[in-house]
């Protein structure tokens, strides 16, 4: 074994089979130095002014286009976008990344406003899939139905549909909250790691399946609960919370939230190694 | 991962292969090796339409075996003169392409299970739907393609159902692509958008009780086992709701008859819907583009839940 005692720096490394590349300068600074603000922007991100407002007809445009365009307009300054004729386009509005106001004047295919972190955005249709799937910060407001994954894997930001949603809502998700006006299908919050769901009206069979943590809010029935997911006791807190959730999301205006269910993870999958084989049939 | 649309006019005829074609071609993107059309015309006639294919198609990716126009001539022979044996006059004929066959027959006998098993015995010869409002039309290529080709975008009718298909398990050829016939029922067809994993034990069952299977594809199983379920004296809409827990797997079908139209998704909501219904209208499709290709407009969509069966007449 080589002596380590006695070796200078870069000789110590390479005998411990590490890499001797040293990071120095820029690199270094980039991300680390606090007091270079410009290195806490992501690329590609703009300053832009609310009051600076524009339409964007996409009609005859594909999603490339559409999306290029309104990064066009951000680093044009502009910070109030109308997107016109959306008709069901897949992949509209994605990889936003810095604040903004986009307003969809109609309906969105798959994948709308996926991967963003930052803009506020009012859909005044309904979206297709996986709407703002990823989403990290931010507000995406929905004002009729959405399709199945709604706020797959969102990290954070609010996301509020003010009509129904399909199947597997809040999948993987690991933050932020999700706000239903109607009703969710089967498998809402299946693995959910983190953040809050609210449902307003009914859910489907097998909510909460295997989540880890977090916690959903029903307001009427559930089809069934999925394996792992349990009933909690609804605190004041809780309440509190609630309305001031759904006042910010302008959504259920008078709704009793003392009468919510709350569901959250019984914490027997995850800890798996820790249980009794009896207590592993059980969580199962 | 394949695309299905549907669309049915509630008390007025529209040009429904049009529409249908516009529908599917926004769909192309989910496959385009083969395209189908079920298409079901406004009045039911007094006879039966039969379209039949005596060959396959050999060009465009298709994994069937070239063989010469000669033979499809003699297979044409021999389904004439077996409708001739069985009573059947031929009204009309149209060759449309080489292999493929369109019949007005005269025939009275409402059975059609032992007229197909009749045509059918020929071998290389499959009927790809017999119905007094419904003409299947399937073939590769994608839905403008096959659309052009058999110049459906004239077509009058009340309701159609249609599939752009990406084969998976199944080849590229005709007998595999959808919809599929209800058989031996006339004016029943089915497509789908799915896999289901409990085909060969559900096919082996229905075998023995008498239903015929003409290709390998899972999704000629929900055709059979509904028409099974019809059989037996059950609705369209009970034998969906049977086929929720009868087939196992992820699906979401459409099946048309000569005045309805029904949707099932199954329990775990895996394979897309999107749905748009009105007073004078209803419209699904896969994806939401779909239906925006015949209703550009600001229009309420939704998406049916998990284990939902709709059935709509028109």
């Amino acid at each position: 074994m080589a002596n380590l005692k006695n070796t200078e720096k870069k000789t110590k490394s390479q005998a411990m089979g590490m890499h001797t590349e040293v990071l120095t300068g820029r690199t270094q600074q980039k991300f680390f130095n606090p007091d270079e603000a410009e290195n806490f922007y992501y690329f590609g991100t703009y300053d832009v002014d609310f009051n600076k407002r524009t339409d964007l007809d996409v009609k005859d445009m594909t999603a490339a286009e559409a999306n290029k365009k309104i990064d066009g307009l951000m680093s044009e300054g502009y910070g109030t976008i109308v997107i016109k004729n959306p008709q069901g386009k897949h992949s509209l509005g994605v990889g936003i990344l810095n604040k903004l106001n986009l307003i969809f004047e109609g309906s969105l295919g798959y994948f709308g406003m996926g991967s963003c972190d930052g803009p506020i955005v009012r859909i005044n249709g309904r979206v297709g899939w996986s709407c703002a799937e990823n989403l990290m910060a931010g507000k995406v407001v929905i004002e009729k139905n959405a399709g199945s994954c709604f706020g797959a894997a969102i990290r954070g930001g609010d996301l509020i549909c003010k009509g129904s949603v399909g199947a597997r809502t809040g999948i993987d998700m690991k933050g932020g909250t999700i706000i239903i006006g109607g009703d969710a299908g089967a498998f809402t919050g299946f693995m959910m790691q983190r953040g809050r769901i609210i449902i307003l009206g009914d859910v489907g069979i097998n909510l909460g399946d295997s989540m880890y943590d977090g916690t959903i809010f029903v307001g009427g029935e559930v089809g069934s609960y999925g394996s792992d997911a349990v009933d909690a006791e609804l605190t004041k807190s809780d309440q509190d919370w609630l309305k001031r959730k759904l006042k910010v999301a302008e959504i259920g205006e008078n709704f009793d939230v003392s009468k919510m269910k709350k569901i959250v993870a019984g914490k027997k999958l995850w800890n798996y190694d820790n249980l009794e084989p009896t207590e592993k049939k059980g969580a199962i | 991962m394949c695309g299905i649309a549907g669309l049915i006019h509630r008390g007025k005829s529209s040009k429904v292969g049009f529409e249908l074609q516009g529908m599917l071609q926004a769909l192309k993107h989910r496959g385009e090796d083969s395209t189908g059309y079920a298409l079901y015309g406004d009045t039911e006639g007094k006879n039966f339409i039969m379209r039949v294919k005596v060959g396959e198609n050999v060009g465009e990716g298709s994994s069937s075996i070239a063989e010469d126009v000669s033979v499809y001539d003699e297979r044409k022979k021999i389904v004439e003169s077996y409708l001739s044996e069985m009573g059947a006059k031929i009204v009309k004929e149209e060759r449309i392409l080489p292999y493929s066959l369109r019949y007005e027959v005269q025939y009275d006998k409402k059975d059609l299970l032992e007229f197909s098993q009749k045509i059918e015995s020929i071998p290389g010869v499959e009927i790809l739907s017999m119905g007094k409002s419904l003409e299947v039309i399937k073939d590769l290529g994608n839905a403008k393609m096959v659309c052009d080709r058999y110049n459906l975008d004239k077509v009058i009718g009340t309701h159609a159902i249609g599939h752009a298909r990406m084969a998976t398990e199944s080849g590229v050829d005709i007998k595999s692509a959808h919809p599929f016939w209800g058989y031996p029922f006339s004016d029943v067809s089915v497509v789908h958008n799915g896999q289901l994993t409990n085909y060969w034990n559900n096919r082996r069952a229905l075998e023995n009780k008498g239903m015929r299977f003409m290709s390998e594809c899972d999704s000629e199983l929900i055709a059979v086992y509904i028409a099974e379920k019809m059989r037996d004296g059950a609705s369209l809409e009970e034998g969906m709701k049977e086929s929720l827990t009868g087939l196992d797997g992820v699906f979401t079908y459409f099946v048309a008859t000569k005045d309805s139209l029904g949707m099932a998704k199954d329990t775990m909501a895996a394979k897309p819907l999107v749905l748009y219904e009105s007073d004078d209208l209803v419209a699904m499709g896969s994806e939401e583009i779909a239906i925006r290709s015949i209703l550009p407009q600001e229009i309420d969509t939704y998406d049916p839940f998990d284990g939902e069966v709709k059935v709509w007449q028109i």
